[in-house]
């Protein structure tokens, strides 16, 4: 049997950190996107794409994530369509993401005082101006900490995803384990690697929040 | 011809009746003041007049127009009639002068220079000329109030609402804001204003409305109105019992 090294793990760890990465970012752009549909559609005037939109999301929010990959990756394949576990993985995190940003996002928009839409009515402001140009803006400005500090999850997320075989650092913690006989060591460094990369991300949130909260000071 | 006129005016909220028929007409440059306990319906009344909250019955007209609840009709409505709330409700993002300018910008889609001209016009009208480049945040309650009145000036409307635009502020910057308001009427600004400020009434108003569950209750010049009121509940009101 021949020796690892502990940099030879953590080489190897790290090498699949890439793909967390990866697909943390795809992840949260895609959700991002997705997400701002989603959020015109339940807060719109058109009473179908606020139904659509709510359905979805509670639809998303009320299931674990892991029935959402097994039924993009496997569900699919059913119907004879051949889903690469890359594919799935970035589909799935896409559509949970964007459920989550969406409702977040909602409440961002709810939290703007009514006193907003009314001034903004009266000097005759319709509805698509009121949310460009005074809404949104503000609401921008709150959904900052709290979306940052959903990014957490979406990276914690992305270690599900090794169930489906994405191989990304949770998977190949599995990998390099079967390999050492040595979990301990590398499940602890998988673990320690994953708070790298999300411990930046929570405090940035919690900075950020501070930061525009003063200049929030008296609203 | 009466340049508001509003008639017959009902409102419901569910089963509670706040406006049980309304009449009044007012003539171009009139300043009424609309006084009542709360919960009579004086600030529903003005918030019907803007659209802001639809009638159930009745008319309003505003220069000949009527009060449709679409936007094509509600937009040209509130293009002739400004409001001004209890709380400011300045838009926090912008500037004083960019709170000025934003609704000549979208909504007449005035160039950028002239709404700007027009934004320094106006607070300068309201003393805050100097205040351009303030956020809201960094004024006083009296001038947020000021800069409110400049924002709704600056769309050069032929009549105000104001919705106890002083119950919100400290007791030494309500005269601030009634000088202003108190110009504004000496210019023939048409005004309609719900207020607890009775010697501002007084001095300024041209009629005064007493409203009481949801109806008119008195109307006429302040000194017939406060000096010899005629219903009990007027008297009560004014504290002569």
């Amino acid at each position: 049997m021949s020796e690892f090294t502990l940099w030879d793990i953590l080489r190897n760890l790290l090498l699949a950190t890439r793909w967390t990465i990866v697909l943390s970012l795809v992840s949260f752009v895609g959700g991002s996107l997705v997400g701002a549909l989603l959020l015109l559609l339940r807060i719109g005037y058109n009473k179908a794409g606020r139904v659509f939109a709510r359905g979805y999301i509670e639809l998303f929010q009320g299931t674990p994530l892991l029935m959402q990959l097994f039924l993009a990756f496997f569900g699919l394949g059913l119907f004879g369509i051949d889903v690469p576990a890359w594919l799935a993985a970035g589909l799935a995190l896409i559509l949970w993401t964007a459920a989550f940003l969406a409702e977040i996002w909602r409440g961002c928009v709810e939290a703007i005082a009514k006193g907003q839409w009314e001034a903004s009515s009266s000097l005759g402001m319709g509805y698509i101006q009121q949310m460009r140009y005074v809404i949104l803006p503000q609401a921008l400005k709150i959904a900052v900490p709290p979306t940052v500090g959903f990014s957490v999850q979406v990276v914690k997320g992305t270690a599900l995803t090794s169930i489906i075989g994405f191989v990304e650092l949770s998977k190949a913690g599995t990998v390099v384990t079967n390999a050492t006989f040595e979990p301990f060591t590398v499940y602890g460094l998988v673990a320690l690697i994953y708070f790298c990369l999300c411990w930046p991300l929570s405090k940035s949130s919690q900075i950020l929040e501070r930061k525009l909260n003063v200049a929030h000071r008296n609203h | 011809m009466s340049l508001i006129e509003i008639t017959e005016v009902k409102k419901r909220f569910g089963d509670n009746e706040v406006l049980k028929g309304i009449n009044i007409d007012v003539e171009p440059g009139e300043v009424i003041a609309i006084i009542g306990k709360s919960g009579s319906g004086k600030s529903t009344l003005l918030r019907c007049i803007n659209g802001l909250e639809t009638i159930d019955e009745g008319s309003i007209s505003v220069a000949g127009a009527q009060l449709l609840p679409d936007d094509l009709h509600l937009k040209a409505l509130r293009l002739k009639v400004g409001m001004i709330f209890q709380g400011f409700n300045l838009f926090p993002h912008l500037t004083a002068g960019k709170n000025v300018m934003l609704s000549q910008m979208v909504v007449k889609k005035t160039p950028k220079a002239e709404a700007e001209v027009m934004a320094k016009k106006m607070l300068d009208r309201v003393g805050l000329g100097h205040k351009f480049d303030a956020y809201p945040d960094q004024l006083s309650g009296g001038q947020q109030q000021r800069v409110a009145i400049a924002r709704a000036l600056a769309m050069q409307p032929i009549a105000l609402l104001c919705d106890e635009i002083t119950s919100a502020l400290d007791p030494e910057l309500v005269n601030e804001v009634l000088a202003v308001v108190k110009e504004l009427a000496s210019e023939g600004m048409t005004l309609l204003m719900v207020t607890h400020e009775m010697r501002f009434a007084r001095d300024v108003c041209s009629r005064v409305v007493f409203m009481h569950q949801g109806r008119v209750h008195e109307i006429g010049p302040p000194g017939e109105v406060f000096a010899n009121p005629q219903t009990p509940e007027l008297k009560q009101f004014l504290g002569m019992q």
